[in-house]
């Protein structure tokens, strides 16, 4: 699976209140809570970003709270994948098990610039930055983890595990 | 073995646990609240089983919203009651509630040597007793209310080890920030921290919670105490249960260990907009505030509404400024009325809200307008965290809190007459 989108990029130590502000967790449909994504820190991220487009960021993406909305608030409003330093632990999980892919690739991060088109081969785990031709390879996913993305989330890949499941 | 190694192995059927391991772990506490139970539950029923693993075992709280702020927190609420109400599930109604991480242990619900997980990222408070605690999302929440089981990867390690005794305004609040501060808010990203020492010895369990609980604003998976004769003296009349007390090896690997001297850390503030912002109050400047907060999952309970009222009585807040003061839960809420510290609040000047998590993260009881300035007892400063985008919130202990009510500026209980 490959995507290929236009470079929105941040700093370190985004949390999920910047993603998605808790005044908005009165609700939990996908398409509502990504009108307000990233709303607090970037207010024209929702008018500048086209489907397939891809976040990058420093470090400890995804910090602070447990709330699942974050990425699905970024998945919803077309966002591809989020390649980064480092993520937080819960939000690491929460993109897993709602598929959205991450890739953790420090030296990706530090080439690519705001705006740059850039390439992710998401099973090979393949960087190409079309700008600069550039290419890198983030971290590899161990196999349960490629098995719960393949899936399309950890419901999906549960289901298939539980006997008693319809 | 470390504390949380240990826990783990107990939980997935292992001899031994080394950092790294993927595990299948099983769950003794399932935890969620009125913001992340409605996608667990649109997510349990897409899993097509009929039942949760286990009622007793799963817990949710109306804390965040609630009571009710709108009607779509409202709706939200009303999904969860329903969900609890035709599972038989522990659930606490408003009357009776308080905010998550401080009703489990008051009702003797979370206990040493347990696994928790909840849908809430302060799950981690419960490592103050002893058990391997952490948060995790909606989803994850919702396989472990269905099979009883989740995957974790065994966290690394970090020791911190406080020497000496705090001063006389120092609390648990101050040991964690000033921790934070000096690891920064990943310095223990995937790791269990573990606190030990004589500073920690002698901290009281109130202390300890607000501690563990903010071992995820260093980024940690968990953040666990060895349970000794405070924490079985507060356990006690709490439960019935044999609880299993685990203690980490004297060869236990850690992969960092940090040595603090107690006495030396004075009173913090932790400045906008990261809770690794943290200097001492001396060196805080003039910073003029708008509102005071005193309470949450953090620094919600009789300990801390005590130390509030310690600097209160007798005086009054500011009148330029809201001092809002929130018991964690009726059971603090009722406490502190017997001992008369509602009465000293509220002759002080400050307001007393029914528990809720409500102003922390901005949602009610006491939400910033764009300039304002808050001064709070909660746990995460971030951008917009406790209301407009361009509102700044400081962290404190309680008494710090107070004091600075009464000066209507960052000040230490100290600098009162």
């Amino acid at each position: 699976m490959s995507h290929k989108g236009t470079c929105h990029k941040y700093g370190s130590n985004i949390d999920t209140d910047a993603i998605i502000a808790a005044r908005y967790l009165n609700m939990h449909d996908a398409t509502e809570l990504a009108a307000h994504c990233m709303e607090d820190i970037d207010p024209d991220f929702l008018s500048r970003v086209k489907p397939g487009d891809i976040i990058v960021a420093e470090a400890n993406f995804g910090c602070g709270s447990s709330r699942e909305h974050a990425p699905v608030a970024i998945k919803a409003s077309g966002i591809s994948c989020v390649i980064g330093k480092s993520f937080a632990r819960i939000f690491f999980r929460n993109a897993i098990n709602t598929g959205l892919p991450l890739l953790e690739c420090e030296e990706a991060v530090d080439s690519i610039k705001q705006g740059d088109m850039v390439e992710v081969d998401l099973a090979t785990g393949t960087i190409t930055n079309l700008s600069s031709g550039q290419t890198f390879r983030s971290k590899p996913y161990p196999g349960f983890m490629m098995e719960i993305i393949s899936s399309g989330g950890l419901v999906e890949y549960t289901r298939k595990k539980l006997p008693g499941a319809k | 073995m470390t504390l949380a190694e240990k826990i783990l192995a107990a939980h997935s059927g292992k001899d031994k646990v080394s950092p790294g391991d993927l595990l299948s772990v099983r769950c003794d506490l399932v935890l969620s609240n009125d913001i992340t139970a409605p996608i667990a539950i649109r997510e349990f029923e897409r899993l097509g089983i009929p039942h949760v693993f286990d009622p007793a075992k799963i817990v949710m709280v109306p804390d965040h919203f609630c009571p009710n702020k709108d009607i779509q927190s409202a709706t939200q609420a009303k999904m969860m009651r329903e969900f609890a109400g035709r599972q038989g599930l522990v659930y606490f109604e408003v009357g009776e509630m308080g905010i998550e991480h401080v009703i489990l242990p008051e009702k003797g619900l979370a206990l040493p040597g347990q696994v928790i997980v909840g849908a809430d990222s302060h799950t981690c408070t419960y490592g103050a007793l002893g058990a391997f605690a952490t948060g995790m999302g909606s989803t994850d929440i919702a396989v472990a209310m269905a099979t009883g089981e989740i995957w974790m990867k065994a966290p690394t390690t970090i020791k911190s080890v406080y020497h000496g005794r705090p001063g006389k305004w120092t609390g648990g609040k101050d040991l964690i920030l000033h921790t934070i501060g000096d690891i920064g808010v990943d310095g223990a990203l995937y790791s269990a921290m573990e606190f030990q020492g004589e500073a920690i010895d002698h901290l009281s369990m109130d202390g300890r919670f607000t501690m563990a609980n903010m071992a995820i604003e260093a980024g940690g998976k968990a953040g666990l105490f060895r349970v000794d004769s405070t924490t079985r003296r507060y356990l006690k009349g709490r439960t019935n249960v044999k609880y299993r007390v685990y203690e980490a090896d004297a060869d236990a690997e850690y992969s960092r260990v940090i040595e603090y001297d107690a006495s030396q850390i004075e009173p913090q503030i932790a400045f906008p907009h990261l809770p690794s912002n943290a200097r001492p109050v001396s060196r805080a400047g003039h910073v003029p505030i708008d509102q005071a907060v005193i309470g949450s999952c953090t620094n919600g309970r009789l300990e801390d509404l005590r130390l509030a009222a310690r600097v209160l009585k007798g005086r009054k807040v500011d009148p330029h400024l809201r001092c809002i003061i929130l018991p964690g839960s009726q059971r603090v809420y009722l406490d502190a009325l017997k001992e008369g510290l509602i009465e000293v609040f509220i002759r002080a000047g400050a307001a007393v809200s029914t528990p809720t998590c409500g102003p922390c993260l901005g949602g009610h009881m006491g939400v910033l307008a764009a300039g304002e300035r808050c001064i709070s007892t909660t746990n995460r400063n971030f951008i917009g965290r406790m209301g407009h985008v361009k509102s700044e919130v400081y962290l404190a202990n309680p008494a710090v809190a107070a004091a600075s009510a009464v000066l209507g500026r960052i000040a230490g209980p100290w600098e009162l007459k």
